[in-house]
């Protein structure tokens, strides 16, 4: 999707493309006046942006407008076997359209929040995260761990205690910060770039087809995008290794593709 | 005006923001123990109850937020409340976005000037007086833009909360054009040039900033010519149009024996020259003649690049200065060809030291204080923030300069890359030509009197009748919207047949450049979309309101072309029409206002004469003994504020979108600022573009010459560093005068630009694109009322762009591996003159900055050996680190590849090639250009001494895993310390920012 700010759709859609989908860059009002073109799609994507500069809280106008507007076309698509992803302002949308965790089920209310990052100011630096290995989201099977860019004002995981229980329980954390040595982060800036709780960067819904994500994966899908590539380089040329092509973030897109496989 | 209903949205849980501004408070001294913010949304308009709830629900996150509708804040105990809104006629984003929402929420209309309107409300608590309250009201708002209400909290009880005051517009300009009698005494004519028309009640409107031979020019033209007097409109749209900004009078201008004027002579004249001498290389596409400078990219693709300056609306209003900035030159790259699609930002600023809190005023008044240089700094940083964020585009290259001389005008340079294909709908991209028959299209926001005089103000010192209302604050959505549309969708299906930026001077300048293309317009100003009501006809000519384009567009495809438009959230309007009759015409309410002869407005100005002396300058070399700590001496000088690090810009700056990034603002495990970037603009290919820049003002206390010479050198020096090839490298100038009627200046003036002449062609390094700032001078008053005037040092800034043919092959500055060895490429000369240290050591010693007089040189021919052979070396991979020595010299540059690997190193001063440099602090700090610090592996050692055989360069020691040891020329360790040491000392500047 695009539209109003959103920014990273071409980068997304490059992601896809490389990983063998077939992906298609859809304004929203054009979604708005040409109903069903969801339904001859597979994945869905919010992709990342400033969708109406934050205005109200990040994610929260063009929440309003898709709830004003796509709420059918929306619950159509994730009643069928599709797979969802929102990355960054897209998981902030799709969390002020209640699409995640949706514990009940989807009901379009919000159940968590994306606060301001502790810092107060827009982070744009690479994290480490590990994946939950008990979680079920199709996005991060056979993941370990990610090397990817966070850049955002607004990431800090909020969630009610008694929501924050249903997400543990349910094994909904799909990602988490930690520190490069595989340790939980702990809340430290900045390995948690934001105060999350429980150093959450991802949860996931719908058994496991739908993910939001603040961390940006479609930025780090090649070696040469990595902020320590020039080291790695290097290390592999006096280990006589090859210099590998991709990197970590791919994976995220592989699997959705794998998925329908 | 009251609004119906306030709508106050409040945190339910603990606020990031509360604590972040209470230490910030506290910081400052005031002794806030607690603060709550809250949104506050003031909408007029009628509603039912069930209406306006459902709107306050909307505004709200439930999970964390909570709102009230016309009732006072109870959530928590405070003292005082501040509310800071905006000033009518300010742009409010928040509240373009909420009239939205509420009209897709009801699908009903809203009033867009009078219904919704934003502000925010602290509650804080622990405060000692009224006063304290104010003073930090004064802190958190900028009376230019914002206003402030305070009530006490026994005063907020009283009247039911805050008041629901909402600014409207409300103006009541002259509606018609009026007649400006040229028929008047030269003292008169003058005075009209100085300070603006008469209007009616005796006060002017603001400088037309022309000259008296512009203005007797105008006068034979209308007198002679026309037979009549112009209206106000034809003469503000003329001072636009000849303004120094615009036309670049200076650069123009007869100096000397120079009849074609320095920009002909040494600018151009250098790119046409390089440009023949490269032949079948030439790599330039298009070159001052467009929006942006544009370059070969690959087979498919050019890249376009521009820098521009936004000093003086930065000065009144740091944060609305620099987002327009920004987000304006984001339009030079939509503006360039059929529009390009924006890659990569840039941005340098000059700041005075954020620690000087010493007030200067514009005016006799305490009112007319100044923003404090530490306010500057931040708003400015903030308003790229916001700018290149949100609208997407990475902003990885940028540097901070710091000297005293910029506290009374900061310089914002802002830059932006772009990428256009070749080919267009079939035709080469570049070529652009509205067609008589052409519809004149006015794209993307509304035109409000923000930004009037713009363009002439920025064409003089600031003083005190500076114009508020040449401030305006940025909308990047607006733009992204237009952006997007544009340039991934109008272009391609070929559905218009020019496109121009609405910048400086606003449709003026816009519709009368394209119409060059045409030959003549007729716009009729009654079609333009307003902001509010009452603007008078000039200003809407003339008014710079931002995220505007100007297109021409063939009859055929108006239609499809406003559809495609309308689909995109992007207001469309037709405004009148391209013709080849000559003249421009402009109607307002069915009656003509303007109508010139296209010939005139384009080429009647007269050419200034200007003469210029020598300038004199002799700062004998300083004497003073050599520092026995030179531990003390490497931690300070990497912590000075032109040294340390500004990570806390690089990281609040997205430099990761669109997944371009290659090398970074920060590098390293120990992130240390670089001074080159790499991108990738196409995914997926190997092809790079590398951006650096070079700039020493310092260097101008000394020799303007040199200081130039030396700029070109680091901008190239920088980019070779990282992997660029000489041959597909290209460079951009902005200068940045002062007082540039001052025969002096004006000899400084030239001296530079002889020196961007010599070194450029020695280089071959075209000049692609530029611009000018020639006043950058405040005239004003000190901290006791004393009359001052503050000028900036003569500023170069050369930004450098090439083409990087395969980026797996870029090189980082950080040291890599313990055990490598470092080298050392180039000689160090007796060059302390106008550096980092010398200005450190007359610091410490008289409290006073040092200059001298031996400013470094450039010696093109031995350089260009050494950058030749540092690219064959980086194509065989030989290279394990690379960093080009900029301010502070070889310590600097060997502290900050440690840092960056966090690693050490030992090294041997007596080995380092040295032109008869005696001491040790000369050796560490001279300021010699044409260095690169390297490091290369053991294993590689041979193959790497052979690529620069011939050639100065010297292994002076090893990387080790942390420890910090420098041997002096007589062999004993002057120096001794370790990695960690230094990065907190490099860390400590900005912390608290």
């Amino acid at each position: 999707m695009a539209g109003y700010g959103i920014n990273c759709e071409e980068e997304t859609a490059f992601s896809f493309r490389i990983s063998g989908a077939d992906p298609k860059i859809v304004h929203i009002n054009d979604l708005i006046t040409c109903r069903g073109i969801l339904d001859s799609f597979q994945v869905f994507v919010f992709p990342g942006g400033f969708s109406y500069g934050d205005d109200t809280g990040s994610g929260r106008a063009l929440a309003n407008r898709i709830k004003n507007n796509l709420m059918d076309e929306i619950k159509r698509f994730i009643d069928r076997d599709t797979l969802m992803l929102g990355i960054c302002n897209g998981f902030q949308v799709m969390v002020n359209i209640g699409l995640i965790p949706a514990i009940g089920g989807f009901s379009g209310r919000e159940e968590v929040s994306l606060e301001n990052n502790r810092t107060s100011r827009y982070e744009c630096r690479w994290v480490d995260l590990a994946v939950n290995r008990n979680s079920c989201c199709v996005f991060t099977r056979g993941i370990e761990t990610l090397h990817v860019p966070v850049a955002h004002g607004e990431g800090n995981f909020y969630a009610p205690p008694a929501v924050l229980d249903s997400i543990l329980a349910g094994d909904l954390v799909a990602l988490s910060y930690v520190k490069p040595d595989g340790t939980p982060a702990g809340g430290e800036f900045p390995y948690n770039p934001n105060g999350s709780a429980l150093d959450i960067a991802s949860i996931c819904g719908g058994n496991g087809r739908i993910m939001g994500m603040m961390p940006h994966p479609e930025r780090g899908i090649f070696f040469n995008q990595r902020d320590d590539w020039t080291f790695l380089r290097d290390k592999h040329a006096r280990n006589g290794s090859p210099v590998p092509e991709f990197s970590d973030g791919i994976a995220i897109f592989k699997n959705a593709v794998d998925y329908f496989k | 005006m009251q609004a119906a209903y306030r709508i106050d949205v409040y945190k339910t849980i603990d606020d990031p923001r509360s604590h972040v501004l209470k230490d910030r408070l506290n910081r400052l001294g005031f002794t806030v123990d607690a603060v709550h913010i809250a949104d506050s949304y003031l909408i007029n308009s009628k509603f039912n109850d069930r209406d306006i709830n459902r709107i306050a629900e909307m505004l709200t996150n439930p999970v964390t937020q909570g709102y009230i509708v016309n009732k006072p804040f109870s959530r928590m105990d405070f003292d005082y409340a501040l509310e800071i809104g905006y000033l009518p006629g300010v742009t409010d984003n928040v509240a373009h976005t909420v009239r939205e929402s509420i009209e897709d929420l009801l699908k009903i209309d809203l009033d867009p000037e009078k219904s919704v309107f934003t502000a925010t409300t602290y509650f804080f608590k622990g405060l000692r007086s009224s006063d304290e309250a104010l003073r930090i009201g004064m802190e958190l708002h900028n009376p230019l833009i914002q206003r402030i209400s305070l009530k006490s909290v026994g005063d907020y009880a009283a009247t039911g909360g805050m008041d629901n005051f909402i600014p409207v517009v409300e103006i009541h300009e002259n509606q018609d054009a009026d007649v400006v009698d040229l028929d008047v005494s030269e003292e008169e004519l003058a005075l009209m040039a100085k300070q603006g028309i008469k209007d009616p009640d005796g006060s002017r409107r603001g400088p037309l900033a022309l000259d008296m031979a512009s203005m007797n020019v105008i006068k034979d033209y209308f007198i002679g010519r026309e037979k009549r007097n112009p209206t106000d409109v034809e003469l503000e749209s003329i001072a636009q149009t000849w303004s120094e900004h615009c036309k670049h009078t200076i650069f123009s201008a007869e100096l000397d024996d120079i009849k074609d004027g320095i920009y002909r002579r040494y600018i151009k004249e250098a790119t046409m020259r390089i440009r023949r001498e490269k032949g079948h290389g030439d790599f330039c596409v298009s070159v001052f003649e467009d929006n942006s400078g544009g370059i070969e990219f690959d087979d498919e693709f050019i890249i376009s690049d521009k820098v521009e300056t936004h000093n003086s609306p930065s000065a009144l209003d740091p944060f609305g200065g620099a987002i327009t900035g920004i987000v304006g030159v984001n339009r030079d790259a939509i503006g360039f060809g059929m529009a390009a699609k924006p890659v990569a930002n840039r941005y340098g600023f000059c700041f005075a030291s954020p620690f000087d809190e010493s007030p200067l005023f514009r005016d006799r008044k305490a009112e007319s204080k100044l923003l404090s240089p530490r306010r500057i700094m931040e708003g400015v940083i903030h308003g790229v923030n916001v700018g290149g964020n949100q609208s997407g585009i990475p902003t990885p290259q940028g540097f901070v300069y710091f000297d005293e001389r910029y506290k009374g005008k900061p310089l914002v340079f802002v830059g932006t890359v772009g990428l256009l294909p070749k080919v267009v709908n079939g035709k080469a991209s570049v070529k652009k030509k509205a067609m008589p028959g052409d519809l004149v299209v006015m794209i993307g926001g509304r035109v409000g009197r923000d930004g009037i005089h713009g363009a002439t103000f920025s064409s003089e010192a600031l003083t005190s009748g500076s114009p508020a209302a040449a401030v305006q604050i940025g909308d990047p959505i607006t733009q992204k919207k237009l952006s997007d549309a544009v340039v991934k969708e109008a272009r391609d299906l070929g559905l218009y047949n020019s496109i121009t930026d609405n910048g400086a001077g606003g449709l003026s300048c816009s519709v009368a450049e394209m119409a060059r293309e045409s030959g003549g317009f007729e716009v009729d100003l009654d079609r333009v979309p307003l902001k509010y009501h009452g603007l008078s006809p000039w200003q809407v000519w003339v008014s710079e309101s931002q995220e505007r384009m100007t297109l021409a567009v063939p009859e055929s495809k108006i239609v499809q072309f406003g559809e495609l438009m309308k689909k995109r959230g992007v207001e469309c309007t037709v405004i009148g029409r391209f013709n080849d009759s000559g003249r421009g015409v402009v109607t307002s309410r069915g009656r003509k206002i303007f109508d010139l002869e296209m010939d005139f407005l384009h080429n009647g100005l007269p050419r200034k004469k200007l003469g210029s002396v020598s300038p004199k300058r002799d700062n004998a070399h300083p004497v003073f003994a050599e520092p026995s700590d030179i531990n003390g001496v490497l931690l300070d000088m990497i912590s000075r504020l032109n040294t340390a690090s500004f990570e806390f810009i690089s990281s609040q700056y997205d430099h990761e979108v669109q997944g371009n990034s290659v090398i970074k603002p920060v590098q390293g495990k120990g992130r240390v600022n670089g001074n080159v970037s790499v991108i990738r603009p196409v995914l997926g290919s190997r092809k790079g573009v590398v951006l650096s820049h070079g700039l020493y003002p310092s260097y101008s206390d000394i020799d303007t010459y040199w200081m130039a010479a030396c700029s070109i050198d680091t901008a190239v020096r920088n980019a070779v560093s990282a992997g660029a090839r000489l041959e597909r490298l290209a460079i951009l100038d902005n200068f940045c005068w002062c007082d540039s009627n001052n025969p002096e200046r004006l000899g400084e003036l030239k001296n530079a630009a002889m020196a961007c002449y010599d070194i450029s062609v020695a280089y071959g390094t075209p000049f692609i694109s530029g611009k000018d700032s020639m006043f950058n001078d405040f005239r004003g008053y000190g901290p006791d009322f004393n009359e001052i005037m503050i000028s900036v040092p003569p500023t170069l800034l050369i930004s450098s762009i090439g083409v990087i043919e395969d980026i797996s092959f870029c090189q980082t500055l950080d040291f890599k591996f313990p055990g490598d060895f470092v080298y050392i490429i180039g000689t160090t000369r007796n060059e302390l003159g106008g550096s980092e240290y010398l200005a450190y050591s007359g610091e410490r010693i008289s409290g006073k900055k040092y200059t001298g007089n031996d400013v470094p040189r450039v010696y093109p021919g031995e350089f260009l050996r050494s950058y030749s052979a540092v690219e064959k070396a980086i194509g065989k991979g030989l290279l394990s680190s690379s960093l080009s020595l900029e301010r502070g010299g070889l310590a600097v540059a060997l502290c900050r590849s440690a840092m960056g690997g966090l690693l050490g190193f030992e090294i041997e001063l007596s080995r380092l090639p040295a032109d008869g440099v005696a001491r040790t602090d000369g050796l560490l700090f001279s300021e010699s250009q044409g260095r690169l610090l390297v490091s290369v592996s053991p294993d590689r050692a041979g193959e790497f001494e052979a690529v620069f055989s011939g050639l100065a360069f010297e292994k002076i020691g090893t990387v080790t895993s942390g420890r910090v040891a420098i041997k002096g020329p007589d062999g004993k360790y002057v120096a001794e310390t370790g990695v960690s040491k230094l990065n907190e000392a490099y860390r400590s500047t900005f912390k608290g920012f």
